[in-house]
């Protein structure tokens, strides 16, 4: 049986980055043996969740060959992404888009969206003519529900954020890519705009086919928007899986900590137990061992020495844990 | 004793600009009472944090305070000169500015930066001041050696916890904290808001909270207002609020949180809020509204009360 390879596949991901030094080198292990999969076979959108410092972002640049691994690979439909870069990077940036958290940040103020849309159209000469190129950018603006009488000819700074941010995804999809990268697309933006785009990824993800591989560290909007998710912590995937087994059912005694730690929209259910978290060790990293081990409520002597490996304990959820893995 | 702590009536805080005059707050007005935690919500450029500013008196210019009057235990702040201000805030009303973990003096150790505060304030013994900050971390859950310590070795959520110590340092009885969680991990957000509601019992302090986060609303306030653009849209018990929203812009805003306790389906709105510049006539979130009226755009709806203590400002309760 000839099985699709994964859309992405990442293995053993390490990436290490240099904080100076003049005599002696000092490294900041961002991420750390990180392997993970995004199915092939139907579009899914996997999120990548943290708090800050856990290497979200890391792994979001790594995939977009912004900064290249210092130990392991991706492979993007089986073929080596460092190596599609050199030889076929215009296919990879086609195929492989971004959006960012910063909605304006993408734009040069001085120009209109106008030029915004066009520069990709013209690169990668996705239309034979003028007209063409307008149908294409009516189509995808309203892909993400938004019209051409509402942005065209405007500046960046007549949008809202939302607006902004919706643009940019239309000019992702401009170029079919198969797969999404949005790394943070809606913590800048408010409530009511940010329900909006979220709605938008869940419809390309329904009518474009797109894969989003997805980066927030609010597990609220992973749980609405995704399928799978990879939970980090200091760099390493503590839990990985089905959202909703994830979510509902969390093994990880970090991922336990920080999904009791979400407040709940509903002043019926409000926290009634006092939690005492361990926040003065929060900057204490072990290399050797379990990195949460330092905060952990449940160590073990074992932890303090043996990296758990990711293991399945149930169809799709994955918990690297000593205390779960030996029942 | 008044049981109101605060009261702020029609007050209006706006900002001189090249292009006209921004009416930040535009006719706000408002009670805390003792021992609540008072919310106040809105996106961003709704007049939040102009309010907190106006409300200590510390809006700077271009920003200016129209009209209106700020009652503090019954004491009208607007008539105060600065130096009765200035012994007022902090010693009675304590200010938690938004991103202020990053205001601590990076060259001084926590223990100093605190007595400082105290010492400014209050013609103590540096002894005193030093017992005083002792108890203070302990009080907002940091160990005694964080005293010892600089800025640059605490975490984020350390550091809001020192700004915390800071500004309570004189038992204030009104702590106005702008945004305390945001930029905070989840589980240190917890952390924080815990520290904030038993600090509040332990004083007997009031809190106004200012967060766009509404979940962070319904963990922790007693009672909420919601402002677009400049205005009170509503206002009343978070219970009430959550359970029967009734404002539209209210509604919506309920209904785009995506939430861990069931996976439903959330709705945004489109559009954006006005300018404040010109701001159109009748009420503000007409142009966004579904349920918009010819009357909505021509006459701009009061605050009133529809049930005890629910206050809403839409045409759409005209008759109840």
């Amino acid at each position: 049986m000839s099985e699709k390879p994964p859309l992405l596949e990442v293995k053993n991901l390490t990436k290490r980055f240099l904080l100076g030094g003049i005599f002696k080198k000092r490294y900041l292990t961002a991420v750390e043996d990180i392997s993970f999969r995004i199915p092939g076979d139907k579009p899914n959108i996997t999120t990548l969740a943290g708090e800050s410092g856990s290497g979200k972002t890391t792994i979001a640049r790594l995939v977009l060959g912004l900064i290249s691994p210092t130990y392991g690979e991706i492979l993007y439909k089986g073929r080596n992404v460092q190596e599609m870069l050199k030889h076929h990077r215009l296919t990879y940036i086609k195929e492989v888009q971004a959006v960012f958290q910063d909605p304006y940040e993408v734009y040069n103020p001085f120009y209109t969206i106008d030029r915004f849309l066009k520069i990709p159209i013209k690169k990668f000469k996705l239309a034979k003519s003028e007209n063409d190129a307008r149908k294409l950018i009516e189509e995808v603006l309203e892909a993400v529900g938004l019209t051409s009488e509402r942005v065209l000819g405007k500046y960046p700074y007549q949008l809202s954020g939302g607006e902004a941010q919706r643009v940019a995804i239309a000019r992702a999809l401009l170029l079919r890519p198969t797969l999404l990268v949005a790394d943070e697309p809606v913590s800048m933006i408010d409530a009511s705009l940010r329900a909006e785009i979220l709605n938008v990824l869940l419809n390309l993800k329904k009518n474009y086919g797109m894969s989003i591989l997805f980066i927030t560290h609010d597990l609220s909007v992973a749980y609405y928007l995704s399928d799978n998710i990879i939970m980090l912590n200091l760099g390493r995937i503590t839990e990985m899986g089905d959202v909703k087994r994830v979510i509902n059912n969390p093994l990880h005694p970090y991922v336990q900590e920080l999904i009791k730690s979400i407040p709940i929209p509903n002043p019926e259910r409000r926290w009634n137990e006092k939690i005492n978290f361990s926040e003065l060790k929060e900057h204490i990293v072990v290399r050797r061992g379990c990195p949460f081990f330092e905060r952990c409520s449940h160590p073990m002597e074992k932890c303090k020495e043996i990296m758990p490996e990711l293991v399945e304990v149930e169809p799709n959820h994955w918990v690297a844990c000593h205390a779960i893995t030996k029942l | 004793m008044i049981q109101q702590l605060l009261e702020i009536k029609g007050l209006r805080a706006y900002y001189r600009t090249l292009v006209g005059v921004v009416r930040a707050v535009d006719g706000v007005s408002l009670t805390i009472k003792r021992g609540e935690i008072f919310g106040i919500a809105g996106e961003s450029g709704c007049g939040k944090s102009t309010l907190a500013k106006a409300t200590l008196r510390l809006l700077k210019s271009p920003g200016y305070i129209h009209e209106g009057s700020i009652l503090f235990e019954g004491r009208d702040l607007m008539s105060l000169n600065e130096e009765n201000l200035r012994k007022l805030r902090w010693s009675q009303i304590a200010y938690i500015p938004q991103s202020s973990m990053n205001s601590l003096n990076p060259v001084m150790r926590i223990e100093n930066q605190i007595m400082d505060a105290i010492l400014a304030h209050e013609n103590w013994s540096k002894d005193k001041a030093r017992e005083r900050a002792l108890q203070l971390i302990r009080m907002v859950g940091l160990p005694e050696r964080v005293l010892r310590m600089y800025p640059h070795e605490l975490s984020g959520g350390m550091k809001q916890r020192c700004v915390i110590a800071t500004a309570i340092a004189l038992s204030p009885k009104l702590i106005v904290a702008d945004e305390p969680t945001t930029a905070l991990d989840v589980v240190i957000q917890r952390g924080i808001l815990q520290a904030l509601r038993e600090i509040k019992e332990t004083l007997h302090a009031s809190i106004m909270l200012i967060t766009h986060d509404m979940a962070v609303h319904a963990e922790i306030v007693d009672r909420l207002m919601v402002m677009y653009a400049g205005k009170v849209v509503e206002l009343g018990d978070i219970h009430h609020i959550f359970k029967d929203p009734l404002h539209p812009y209210v509604k919506m805003l309920i209904s785009a949180i995506p939430t861990i306790e069931e996976r439903r389906e959330i709705k945004g709105m489109p559009g954006r809020p006005p300018s404040l510049l010109n701001p159109p006539s009748g009420c503000r979130f007409y142009p966004r509204c579904p349920y918009a009226m010819k009357k909505c755009s021509q006459e701009e709806p009061k605050l009133k009360e529809v049930s005890p203590g629910h206050f809403v400002a839409c045409h759409l309760y005209e008759g109840w």
